[in-house]
């Protein structure tokens, strides 16, 4: 039997498709989530008084933290948008003979992501 | 109507060569060929010596995947017209050993299938004067998207994660689990369980989703998979709860 | 090519670990986003003043919620960011699993502690 070729995937395999790209994007948008439950033991210990609070809030106040939301903010929204589209996916619903639109699963997800962001700014900023 | 255009295709002859390489065919080609047609007709007409499999040519048998411009595509169904350059890549289907040209070893895919357990495991033995099962419509479009699996392994090229870990169960074998999961006449949830839940079955999957995008049936595996997770991970939970009741 | 650390057979961890998972998904899907609005957009624009913000986090239901948060987003980020590295060629990370989860543990019981000393 003769010897049979294989071709080992690249490190890089991610690199070569867009629909790659945007999924390995998405997979890091974990890190974004990471990054922000850090700032919130950060921001629980500063209300205590460790370090003290105004020190944080003054760092919520610098362009540094600034540019770091803007950013995680993009992440997060991809995020959001990612999981909204695959909710259908995961949750098949089954009506009489029919299946619910996927697309009506999505979109009820994201009114429930509006609904949830304005109910949120209105508890925190009213 | 025709054209010409040049084939750049894989050549591996383990018996004559120890490395692969590329060789290209010029060809005439008419308006309504598709890839599969151009490989023919280098075989006949060029190079006796290239190897391919193929068979019905209407898209229904699975065996003439190949990727074509780095995409795992069934070849009677890929049209030269439809591309824009010059010169057409045809490659063995990734992920796979080649044996020789264009021809894959698919002993791995042939493992995994019968693994799942892919028949009906009804609750109880019907016995014969009972009749036939019957089904309504709904029952049958429950499972029937995943019923339509023609085994062309292009999701198996598509997947990275098998790319990375040939032990992993893959996309198709798993959507043929869910589609007896969700037939009516089958109670075999429990007993797939072993396969499905192994570490190697639905909890490598990592939901690139790119086994759908190059399913020509529309069979949609990575659907099939999340279905599966949620339906497994939700078995598990209410096991908490009720350890003997349910499911076997 | 199965790391010798893996088992064959039910997986007897992953549907908790997904649960985690996905409900963290669903979490941050839904609360990451307005939460940065508040600390990134409405305080620098002084929306929200130190003394709100500082009593808001205080009250003890806010609290509550936010070690929730922290807990949801870690675990979301422990599991797909060790298969993230899996995808990335890193191994199947087995036997590195707890290095993740152990993180968010650790992480929501700083974040509770916080909480219950305030």
């Amino acid at each position: 039997m003769s010897r049979e070729l294989t071709r080992p995937l690249p490190r890089t395999w991610w690199l070569k498709k867009t629909s790659y790209l945007r999924f390995m994007i998405r997979e890091l948008t974990s890190l974004a989530v990471f990054a922000y439950a850090l700032l919130l033991i950060v921001a629980l210990w500063s209300a205590g008084g460790d370090p003290s609070f105004s020190t944080f809030y003054d760092f919520l106040n610098s362009p540094v933290s600034v540019s770091l939301h803007v950013v995680v903010l993009g992440l997060a929204l991809y995020h959001t948008g990612t999981w909204i589209a695959l909710t259908p996916k995961v949750m098949v619903l089954w009506r009489d003979d029919e299946q619910v639109d996927p697309d009506v699963i999505a979109g009820v997800t994201a009114i429930l992501f509006l609904l949830v962001t304005g109910g949120v700014l209105w508890l925190t900023l009213a | 109507m025709s054209d010409h255009a040049i084939l750049e295709v894989h050549r591996y002859l383990p018996d004559e060569e120890a490395e692969p390489r590329f060789q290209s065919y010029e060809i005439t080609y008419k308006d309504q060929w598709v890839v599969l047609d151009a490989l023919n007709h280098i075989k006949a007409e060029i190079d006796p010596t290239l190897s391919f499999r193929w068979s019905c040519r209407m898209g229904i048998c699975g065996s003439c995947g190949m990727m074509v411009n780095g995409e795992p595509k069934l070849t009677c169904e890929t049209f030269i017209r439809d591309y824009d350059t010059d010169t057409i890549k045809v490659e063995p289907l990734t992920h796979f050993p080649v044996v020789r040209d264009l021809v894959i070893n698919m002993e791995d895919f042939m493992e995994k299938l019968p693994s799942v357990s892919p028949w009906l495991i009804p609750a109880e033995d019907k016995p014969l004067e009972d009749g036939e099962y019957r089904q309504t419509p709904a029952q049958v479009a429950h499972y029937q998207r995943f019923s339509m699996c023609i085994n062309c392994m292009l999701c198996y090229s598509a997947c990275p994660v098998y790319g990375l870990d040939s032990t992993f169960t893959g996309p198709a074998a798993l959507a043929l689990a869910q589609r007896y999961n969700l037939d009516s006449r089958d109670d075999g949830h429990g007993d797939r369980a072993d396969v499905v839940t192994a570490h190697e079955g639905i909890w490598e999957c990592t939901y690139v989703g790119e086994c759908t995008e190059v399913c020509p049936k529309g069979v949609d595996p990575a659907g099939a998979i999340q279905m599966l997770k949620l339906s497994y991970a939700l078995d598990w939970a209410k096991s908490l709860v009720m350890p003997r009741g349910g499911r076997k | 090519m199965a790391d010798a650390g893996m088992k064959r057979g039910p997986d007897r961890g992953a549907p908790l670990l997904w649960l985690l998972f996905a409900g963290g998904g669903t979490v941050a899907a839904m609360l990451l986003p307005v939460m940065v609005l508040v600390t990134g957009v409405a305080v620098p624009a002084e929306w929200m003043s130190e003394s709100n913000l500082v009593s808001l986090i205080r009250n003890p239901l806010t609290r509550l919620v936010l070690v929730g948060l922290v807990f949801f987003f870690l675990f979301h980020w422990a599991h797909r960011f060790r298969y993230a590295l899996v995808d990335l060629g890193f191994g199947p990370l087995g036997r590195q699993a707890w290095l993740f989860y152990g993180t968010a543990v650790a992480g929501t019981i700083l974040a509770g502690l916080a909480a219950v000393r305030m």
